[in-house]
Formats: structure tokens, sequence, C-alpha cells
């Protein structure tokens, strides 16, 4: 195991100086909860940095987030400002908060992020293009879409310095939690204007 | 007759869970170092370059490549002249990932119903695919299916008359309306003919190729050559951000067909493309 190691390339491994740079982009540090302000000043192709709590759901914990606002129940986080990241993490060996946190594919939460949106929820953290419903309300209530790298979950763990579960503890892997965060690298993929990445 | 403990093929599936879910391999480290020196996009090299760091840090500290450790998916060619023995082969197996899942701190990432979907919490049952062949071995295949490039595959029952075009159209399209979504660069497996359920299963065999290997029936190989350029030429990118290197190989398996039918199935791997195997 030790020489396929050091097949790859070698550099330092401690939160902040592994993280590589977006060639040619400004970078954003984003310290939720956010503003209108700087939600709407975030363009496409930015570069961002999180630094602070951003709270993990995905499929099963965001059915279950838009059940209780329809039912008018409150939810177990709160949205305004929030960053959402869809992610379900591996639990993390020894010393480790998790082993793996990589972003999900987003798509698939297409169908309830304009009802979070709608709730003041101000950034969400995925993989893949959002639907013409999403941005859309991105548009309307001042949201924007960032993209982590897909399948980098060993790097993107060594962000995520505590956790805690908020809610829906029984869906294991899908539960809602409370994540912290250092310098967290994402991508300004669609931002509060409509402008995207993605070459649809 | 040769016996072979179902425990000894379960401990053997358990050191491949363990070995793909921390290693990428040295031919997929290659292949993404190649597209890394290939890349034209600037975003795209900064993707690569994130995908390289990963796959150092995993290795490194014990950690899984991807959050997503994937469903197992197991392949089994077992020797005519092997008798099994020590109890139920598929329970062993279904054991030994409970047991990987758990010592190894991988994802529970099944759910019993797809409908009422309850956490297994153990991340069994596997996808067991059983082939009597001749021998005296019990050959093992592993492989770590992520959801996410699961979710992008595809399947077409196309006819005749579609030809290798329609075939090509076909697969191209695929991939590039996946865009992100499978982790591109990605891995794609295509099972040509067959019918329905044996073009989904070649598609997904000939994902356990060793990565870059022609497909040995040269007609397979040829349209392994033309997919791969098309797809690159599509400009989807790494993780769908624009860029040279959409995928990172192509395979092809044929299978004899129907004189009415060209199944293709197109079956995606994302980049983390994770299978061991070994022969016992």
């Amino acid at each position: 195991m030790g020489l396929r190691c050091n097949r790859l390339r070698a550099s330092s491994c401690h939160p902040g100086s592994h993280l590589l740079l977006y060639e040619a982009m400004g970078t954003v540090t984003l310290h939720p909860p956010l503003s209108k302000d700087v939600v709407r000043g975030l363009v496409a192709g930015d570069e961002v940095r999180i630094t602070g709590t951003v709270y993990a759901a995905r499929d099963a914990a965001h059915a279950r987030m838009v059940k209780a606002l329809e039912a008018g129940q409150p939810l177990p986080l709160p949205l305004p400002g929030a960053i959402l990241y869809y992610v379900g993490p591996t639990p993390g060996g020894p010393g480790q908060v998790f082993g793996a946190a990589g972003p999900t594919t987003a798509g698939r939460m297409d169908r309830y992020a304009p009802t979070l949106i709608e709730q003041g929820l101000a950034a969400m953290v995925g993989k893949g293009d959002r639907s013409g419903e999403v941005v859309e309300a991105m548009k309307r209530c001042g949201a924007v879409y960032l993209a982590a790298t897909g399948g980098a979950g060993a790097l993107l763990a060594k962000c995520i310095t505590a956790q805690r579960v908020l809610a829906y503890e029984e869906l294991g892997p899908e539960a809602l939690r409370e994540l912290t965060v250092t310098d967290f690298p994402a991508l300004v993929a669609i931002d509060s204007h409509g402008r995207s990445l993605y070459r649809r | 007759m040769r016996t072979v403990s179902v425990r000894a093929v379960a401990d053997a599936l358990y050191d491949c869970i363990g070995r793909a879910s921390f290693n990428l391999g040295e031919r997929e480290t290659a292949a993404l170092e190649a597209a890394r020196r290939t890349e034209t996009s600037p975003t795209g090299r900064a993707v690569l370059d994130q995908l390289l760091e990963n796959a150092r840090i995993a290795c490194q500290e014990r950690r899984p490549l991807c959050q997503d450790t994937g469903l197992a998916v197991v392949f089994l060619d077992i020797g005519q002249q092997v008798t099994l023995d020590g109890g139920d082969l598929v329970a062993a197996i279904n054991d030994a990932v409970a047991r990987a899942c758990r010592d190894f701190h991988l994802r529970t990432s099944v759910v019993a119903h797809p409908l009422d979907r309850r956490n297994t919490g153990d991340n069994s049952p596997a996808v067991v695919h059983v082939r009597l062949v001749p021998g005296d071995r019990v050959r093992l295949r592993f492989a770590a299916k992520g959801g996410g490039c699961e979710n992008m595959s595809r399947l077409a029952m196309l006819t005749p008359s579609a030809g290798r075009a329609g075939v090509v159209e076909f697969v191209v399209r695929t991939v590039r309306e996946a865009l992100a979504n499978p982790c591109p660069p990605v891995v794609v497996g295509v099972g040509l003919g067959g019918n329905f359920e044996m073009a989904a299963l070649a598609a997904k065999e000939s994902l356990l190729r060793p990565l870059g290997d022609a497909a040995a029936d040269p007609r397979d190989a040829d349209l392994e050559r033309e997919l791969f350029a098309a797809i690159n030429a599509t400009g989807v990118g790494p993780m769908g951000l624009g860029g040279a290197n959409t995928a990172l190989a192509v395979h092809v398996a044929s299978l004899p067909c129907h004189i009415a039918a060209l199944p293709v199935a197109v079956n995606l791997d994302c980049h983390s493309h994770r299978h061991a195997e070994t022969v016992l």
C-alpha cells in the first residue's frame, strides 16, 4: 500500500494547505449564515472557501424537511442564510470526524430545493446541474449553488472538523447533521442571477 | 474434485473490499495523471489535481476514496470441479460485506426495499453473479459501485437498421446528458447485443476489465477507439465543468443477439473506479 501511495504527488496535508486553487478565478471566503448581499455578489466561476457551520442533508432528510414544512411544523435547523451540503458521509476511522465526505448528485434534491430556498436557504453544495425550477427559485429569492469536486471525499472530509446529528438519526448516512468546516473548497457553479458553468 | 470453503471465498471478498475502497489502482492513477497532462481547461486541471490529491490522502490516511463506498457487486466464476463447502455461499458473501462495512468504517448505502427505504445498516446484501466455468478454481471479482454513476446508466433496445452509427450516437448521448452526475472523467462500460438483461450484465462486467485493456474482438476494440474519441470530443470535461477529458476509458463487450435486435447498454463508472479480483 505504501508503495502505491508514493506514486502520487506528495504535498503537505494539514487543513488549508492541501487545497488546490482553481486557477485564474476570484476567491471568496464564506462565513455562514450568509447575507443577501454576499449571495447576490457571488458570480459563477468564483472560487469560494467555506468556514463555519453548514448542514448535511441528502435525499431522505430533504423529504422529511419538506414534509415537516407542509405540515406546518418547525425545521430542526435555522434555514435563513444557511448552507446545505448534499452529503452522506462515511463514519470516521480512528481519529477522524468522517472518513470521506464528498458531494452527492444535487439534481436529486431539485424537487425539494425551491421550498427550502423560499424559506431562506442561501446556498447549496453538491455536484452536477440543477433544474430550471431550482434556478428560478435561486434568482427569485437570492440563493447560490456551489459545486464541490465529486469523488474527492477523502480530501473534503479533512475540512470538516466537527459534526453532530441534529435530526433523523435513524436514517444513518442520510441523517441531518450540523458540520463545522474550515476552508472547505467549492466553485460557484450557478449564481443568483442564473449564470451557470454547466453547458446544457 | 477440489474443495473450497465458502468462508475462504468470503474472506477473499473482505480483502478485496479493503483494497479497493482505500487505494486507487495503478492504472486508474496513471489515467488521471495522463488526463491532467492533456487537460485544456484550467478548471478541469484543478479538478484532476484534487482527485490525485484525494487518492494520496485516501491511501496515506486510510480514508475511503469516496463517501459512496458503493453497492458491493461480486462476480464469481466457479470451476465445475470445485465443491463449495461450509454452508450458504451467498450468506457468507453478505456476511463479508457486512464485516467489511463495520471494520473499515464504510457507508451503509443499501435500503431493504426501494419504496419504504429502510437502511439495512450493514451495506448488505451484495449483488452476486455466479457462473459455472471449466476447471477447479474460483475467480472472484469485486466492484464498489457508486449510486451517482449507476443512476446515469442507460439501456436501449435498438434495432438492426440503427447499426454502428446508432450505437455510437446512443452511447455518446448517454455520457453527454449525464454531465457531472456520474463524476467524469468516467469509465464507460458498453454491452452490445445479447438480450435485455445480458446487454446490461455485459456492460457491467466490462467495467471489471483492467482499465484501458482493449477488447479481445478487434471489431469491439475498434468501436472502443471511436467511442473514446467521440466522448472526449463532447467537452463535458472533469466534473462536467468543461474540458478535454470526459472518459478515462471505454470498454465494449459484445454478444450474439436475435435477428430483430440490437440491444446496447451503457453502464457508467465514476473516476473513482474501484475494483479488485482474486483467484482461489
